[in-house]
């Protein structure tokens, strides 16, 4: 069995902060880290590979630094990785990066035909979700998104429990088809060192577009995005500033005031 | 060509025999870009026996129900509703496109952008309409919530979006509103199709239901800790008001997942927000900023949620919420007997 995993290198968006003065990003110092979520495809492409036997290819699009999260997923199990990195790339949008990704995963395929693709759920700097669907589609092979546990595998065909708003659903499919994971699918284990030993000697393969072999390059990079982006602005902020002062007591008391003109909303003795 | 395209198209999202909430939500902000554009509200209706939720969608707001019915759409599958919807949208060329951004919309919208070689914007909360331009303008919080980005489809039809549950608003319904129903059939057969639902599994055990709440007590780590956690227990409790935490608290273990309010958690929108003992980051505010009255009590003055708050109060958490807890128990109580008679 082949299975592929997408990953992305992202900025780590608990360290990102704003210029408030300027509504721009201040990027300085923010590392940079593989994608939470597809640190879980990673995982769960390993335990099926502990489980049923399989090789795991990693593939991500991005900047010659982003061989770092091809690194980091063989430190989890991945076995082989590659990076697409050409400028021809560059300012994608979804819908042109599933492209250049299919493109790829073709590529990664002629050899070894992929059975099943991982990706996370979405990526933490645009939380989209948009490619994993997008590549599925272009593949002709079903996706199947917010996975929560793989439960079954054998006969070409996989078992899996997608998760809904108020329950989860527990779907068939045949293989080949696309995954995304949601984080609670699995725990991240720690790497063993035989894998830490791997990753660090661990050299990714890099292909630029020339080695994509057929592609049409008007659906590539900021020429294949038919989204752009318009304008920024500092999000509305709900008015606020009214504080209530005086002693702890005075203070309740006119809060409360406040609150039982809306008193409809409190349901006494339902709480939680 | 990008003139031939006419028409709001919305996406209804059918759940267990009903239609979903957002799908009202977005015919009402559908209605508005229609309405500026002049041209029809379309809703875009797929599932078995759903022929009779047609008249939902036109009290709500449509004035076309694009409609397949078919039993092999009994249950949501990527494959054959995104070949109908595509379908769909191929004939009658819509020029905006919206859909939930829940589990099942979000699916069938990035498929269908990819099938129709066009521009999707995803978990939208604002929408606008260059009407001269004819675009749609989809704004979405960037990097974290930090920032607002508006979102552009300027060459490609149509344009669409997913956008969050709970941001617009449904129009109040008017009972016997009528339209024109189109009634296309799907043209795939069920063993053209890879998947299959082999069982809805409803959660009964999910207590905490933070998204439907109309008024939420969250506390954070300046509560210190869980015994002290259990005034905003307290205070929930009297209110009938549903708990949660931010991130901080839910990794200290004091609270579960389920529980989490920010960026990494929930979204909320309650009427009532009381925010206690958090200092208001932004991956927690992104999370909550548009409930509708925010109460927030922290010792700490310069703390940024008194930035967003609709009432602040600076001072002890553990002095000022046991004595809200016995303010509104009296308060509340008072209303009782008043109501009973």
């Amino acid at each position: 069995m082949h299975i592929v995993v997408c990953v992305k290198q992202v900025p780590d968006t608990k360290v990102i902060k704003i210029n408030p003065k300027t509504n721009t990003l201040d990027r300085r110092g923010v590392p940079a880290i593989l994608n939470p979520h597809d640190a879980h495809a990673v995982q769960e492409a390993v335990k099926l590979k502990e489980k049923y036997g399989a090789k795991i290819s990693v593939v991500s699009m991005g900047p010659p630094q982003a061989t770092e999260v091809i690194k980091k997923s063989v430190q989890i199990g991945a076995d082989a990785g590659y990076l697409i990195s050409d400028r021809a790339f560059a300012g994608a949008d979804t819908l042109a990066t599933s492209y250049a990704l299919f493109k790829a995963l073709e590529k990664i395929g002629e050899d070894d035909p992929i059975d099943m693709i991982f990706c996370g759920k979405h990526a933490i700097d645009g939380d989209t979700g948009q490619v994993g669907p997008g590549i599925a589609q272009r593949l002709s092979i079903p996706p199947i998104t917010n996975v929560i546990h793989v439960e079954a595998m054998g006969d070409g065909e996989v078992i899996l429990r997608r998760k809904l708003e108020d329950g989860y659903e527990r779907v068939k499919s045949t293989l080949p088809c696309l995954v995304t994971v949601e984080k609670e699918i699995n725990e991240i284990a720690y790497a063993p060192l035989p894998n830490m030993i791997n990753a660090a000697k661990y050299e990714p393969v890099i292909w630029g577009v020339n080695d994509l072999g057929d592609v049409d390059r008007t659906q590539l990079g900021l020429k294949g995005s038919p989204t752009v982006v318009g304008k920024m602005f500092a999000p509305p902020k709900p008015e606020g500033g009214n504080m209530i002062e005086g002693e702890p007591r005075k203070q309740v008391e006119e809060l409360v005031s406040y609150l039982l003109e809306k008193k409809e909303y409190f349901q006494v003795g339902k709480g939680e | 060509m990008i003139e031939e395209h006419r028409g709001v198209w919305v996406f209804m999202e059918v759940k267990q025999g009903s239609i979903a909430g957002v799908s009202l939500e977005l015919l009402g902000a559908g209605r508005t870009l229609a309405d500026k554009l002049e041209s029809p509200l379309g809703a875009v209706l797929l599932g078995y026996n759903a022929k009779e939720l047609s008249n939902v969608c036109f009290e709500y707001g449509a004035d076309e129900v694009y409609l397949i019915d078919d039993p092999i759409l009994e249950n949501y599958r990527t494959e054959p509703y995104m070949n109908g919807v595509s379908d769909l949208a191929r004939k009658y060329k819509p020029e905006i496109f919206l859909y939930g951004a829940t589990p099942n919309g979000k699916d069938i919208a990035s498929a269908i952008a990819t099938e129709l070689n066009t521009g999707l914007t995803a978990d939208c909360t604002m929408l606008d309409v260059d009407v001269e331009k004819r675009l749609l303008e989809a704004s979405r919080p960037a990097f974290g919530g930090n920032i607002m980005a508006t979102i552009l489809c300027k060459k490609h039809r149509p344009q669409m979006a997913t956008v969050r549950p709970k941001v617009m608003k449904a129009l109040p319904p008017e009972e016997g509103r009528t339209g024109t129903i189109y009634e296309e059939f799907i043209k795939m057969k069920e063993e053209d199709i890879h998947t299959k639902v082999l069982e809805i599994v409803r959660d009964s055990k999910k207590t905490v239901n933070l998204e439907d709440a109309d008024v939420i007590v969250c506390g954070g780590k300046g509560m210190g800790d869980p015994e002290g956690f259990q005034v905003i227990h307290e205070l929930a409790n009297t209110i009938g008001a549903t708990v949660g935490g931010t991130r901080d608290v839910v990794e200290a273990g004091w609270l579960t997942h389920d529980y989490q309010i920010g960026q990494t958690g929930e979204t909320v929108t309650p009427k009532i927000y009381f925010a206690i003992g958090l200092s208001g980051a932004i991956q927690h505010t992104v999370g909550m900023k548009n409930s509708e009255i925010i109460i927030a009590i922290n010792k700490d003055k310069d703390a940024p949620i008194f930035d967003i708050a609709t009432y602040g109060i600076v001072g002890d958490a553990h002095e000022i919420v046991p004595l809200l807890t016995q303010a509104f128990k009296e308060a509340l109580s008072e209303k009782e007997v008043v109501s009973n008679g």
